[in-house]
């Protein structure tokens, strides 16, 4: 469950870690008028909703730092940018769960749904428009006929 | 102790619901209980602008993952196809997308057919005036006259293509392949007091609309009206049984933890799957040792998923992206026996629109579509909302080594001992996924998609569960009749995806709700001597 319990479990090295690593990830972009997802209210976000991923995400981020030396802000800007492509060279899949908590986060912020041209707002109760369609395209699988076995 | 009742039903899914409406003409006393509680459609994720967070924490699919109070655990370690489910009142009908086919004729008869696995001891005519039923009942979308099927009744129209069907629907028509809108539980008008679909894009996670027929909103209501008790938060341990061989209840844990017993005259496994046998094994006793209902050996085992393969492109056009329901049209082009494909039997294809800006930022960087840095923004915008396709629903051979056990530490809240899932793709399966996966990219590259991406087969996809109390007229080969008695305890009845004898290559909700409502109408059918 989401909890704000989360937001202090997190420690400062590992949430540091944590807005330096999607930062990297999903830098603010000038031409598409959006933040990076290490943007203060991205990240407050962010914090608050790490969920049940808390204990991996927790996991990870240790393991970021410790790979760095210690802290991955220790680092230039570019030398945490090689780290992280060469962990992940190693193991991508160790990412998923920071591009998950990172995703859920940016992907639902005004700003950025606005730019992909997504309202911001629940889908319900408004719910959304979708084509009916050309049902004349099924009249060739109607003159083929029947395709199933009668098998009683 | 509670009073006796004269028909308990353990679960209240799919098919547990089924059978209490059905029963429930019958004035007898009748309880359901159901582990998990009524699902409330404001807490549906859909209501809130945290909709796709709320997808993977309290409505995941996942139990292990949601690991909630209603949720046992289950350990599917040693399974490349991950267990989902919902506990609650009705079951995985709340999270599923309503893709409904009904099995094919052919399906009954693999072993006459084609000479693999069993043949089912009723057939496609024996269910036909029940698939019937549970379609009105459940209130299916469809459009009539579909070539792969014999004739059937459309309930209401079917839900729009929108540009991913009519995209879809050329390059089949191209190709010269099947392809039809499909049967969804998903009304496409007002039905029956629900409302119609509203495109909302979410069926996976509950309908806060109450377009889609979970059975909470449907077979529920109605068998509420006519007295049956629905006892929620209320998880079964084991099933008690008498010197007769007869059971005589059930103990449970009501929502207190307090272990308390229900005696029954007659008891209705509903649990589909996984939590029938798992309840089965946990009732082994002195009289059944092996575990109740088990003289065959076959309680647990032969237990058959839908191996499932995903095939997605990107287009040049803007599609319908998340707009729209889940479930919209489908293909039985490669469903039946072709020799020359290298494996026998087949599957279906169900088409899907495109993700959520949530879903599609992580599965955009997991398929390596959109990079980290730089170019994310970029790439991002040339997928979203243009990116769609299928996954194949292969049919999976029932083989005896595919089982539920008990786990011999993991237990769930009240110290139940949790199941244990040992699964394995087979040959054929495979051989089906990898032809599924080609023609997929087929479809795709006809249809103009670039960027192709596959993923065979699917990790978390393991919704259907089903074999592990198979229906056979031989004790010695199957656990239930052809009526869904145990063959070993003349009051004991199961109703779920247990009884499949195979799995057919379509969702099998459509079917378990057939057999629940054939086996309740047999119980009604017989009661004078039921038991003989």
């Amino acid at each position: 469950m989401t909890s704000s319990t989360e937001l202090v479990a997190l420690s400062s090295e590992q949430f540091e870690c944590l807005r330096l690593i999607v930062g990297h990830m999903i830098p603010a972009s000038e031409k598409h008028g959006v933040p990076g997802a290490d943007d203060p209210k991205i990240m407050a976000d962010m914090a608050g909703t790490i969920g049940r991923d808390f204990d991996a995400l927790s996991a990870i981020l240790d393991i970021v730092n410790a790979a760095a030396g210690g802290h991955l802000g220790d680092l230039h800007t570019a030398e945490q940018r090689d780290l992280l492509a060469d962990l992940r060279l190693r193991d991508s899949a160790l990412f998923g769960v920071i591009e998950a908590v990172a995703a859920r986060a940016y992907y639902r912020d005004d700003r950025v749904l606005k730019s992909i041209g997504v309202e911001p707002r629940a889908p319900f109760p408004q719910g959304y428009v979708v084509d009916e369609g050309d049902w004349s395209l099924l009249d060739p699988v109607r003159r083929r006929g029947a395709i199933y076995r009668d098998a009683g | 102790m509670n009073d006796p009742v004269d028909v308990l039903i353990i679960g209240g899914g799919a098919s547990g619901a089924a059978v209490a409406w059905n029963l429930a003409e019958t004035r007898m006393r009748i309880v359901c209980l159901e582990q998990g509680d009524w699902p409330q459609s404001s807490d549906y994720p859909s209501n809130g602008r945290n909709w796709e967070s709320r997808q993977s924490e309290d409505f995941a699919i996942s139990p292990n993952r949601r690991a909630s109070s209603a949720d046992y655990p289950v350990n599917d370690d040693a399974s490349p196809i991950k267990v989902a489910n919902f506990n609650g009142v009705g079951g995985g009908t709340v999270l599923y997308a309503g893709h409904f086919p009904r099995f094919h004729p052919s399906d009954f008869r693999v072993r006459s057919l084609d000479g693999v696995a069993d043949d089912w001891p009723i057939d496609y005519r024996t269910l036909e005036p029940f698939y019937a039923l549970n379609d009105r009942m459940m209130g299916i979308a469809g459009l009539a006259g579909d070539p792969a099927y014999p004739d059937k009744e459309a309930v209401m129209p079917p839900l729009p293509l929108g540009k991913t069907g009519e995209t879809f629907g050329q390059a089949m028509n191209e190709l010269g392949w099947h392809w039809w809108p499909c049967d969804a539980a998903i009304n496409s008008r007002e039905y029956e007091g629900r409302a119609p679909c509203i495109n909302l894009g979410h069926c996976g996670h509950g309908c806060a609309q109450g377009a889609k027929s979970s059975t909470d909103i449907t077979y529920w209501q109605e068998a509420l009206r006519n007295r049956v008790e629905v006892r929620t938060r209320c998880r079964v341990s084991r099933i008690e049984t008498n010197e007769d061989r007869m059971a005589t209840g059930a103990w449970y844990f009501d929502a207190n933890g307090e272990e308390v017993f229900q005696p029954a005259e007659i008891v209705v496994m509903a649990c589909n799957g996984i939590g029938t046998p798992r309840i089965l094994l946990n009732s082994a006793s002195e009289r059944f040792p092996d575990g109740l209902a088990n003289s065959s050996g076959l309680v647990g085992r032969n237990l058959m998923f839908h191996p499932y393969a995903l095939v997605r492109g990107r287009f040049d056009k803007t599609l319908d992206g998340f707009r729209g329901s889940r479930v919209f049209m489908w293909s039985m082009e490669f469903y039946e026996t072709d020799p020359a494909r290298g494996y026998v039997r087949g599957y279906c294809y169900q088409f899907t629109r495109g993700f959520g800006p949530v879903m599609q930022a992580i599965n955009g960087m997991a398929d390596g579509l959109v990079p980290w840095g730089e170019g994310h923004h970029d790439a991002y915008r040339r997928l979203f909302d243009r990116q769609a396709g299928m996954v194949s629903i292969c049919e999976d051979l029932p083989e005896e080594i595919n089982t539920v056990t008990l786990d011999t530490s993991l237990r769930d809240g009240n110290g139940i001992p949790a199941p244990k899932i040992t699964y394995r793709i087979g040959e054929n399966t495979q051989r089906m996924l990898d032809h599924s996966v080609a023609r997929g990219t087929e479809i795709l590259l006809k249809a103009g998609a670039q960027d192709i991406v596959t993923r065979s087969p699917l990790s978390y996809a393991g919704w259907h569960l089903l074999g592990t109390a198979r229906m056979g007229t031989d004790p010695k080969r199957s656990v239930v009749n052809e009526w869904g008695r145990s063959h070993d305890v003349k009051n004991l009845f199961i109703v779920d995806g247990s009884v499949f004898v195979t799995s057919g290559g379509v969702n099998p909700t459509s079917t378990i709700q057939a057999i629940a409502l054939y086996v309740s109408d047999q119980i009604k059918a017989r009661l004078h001597d039921l038991f003989d």
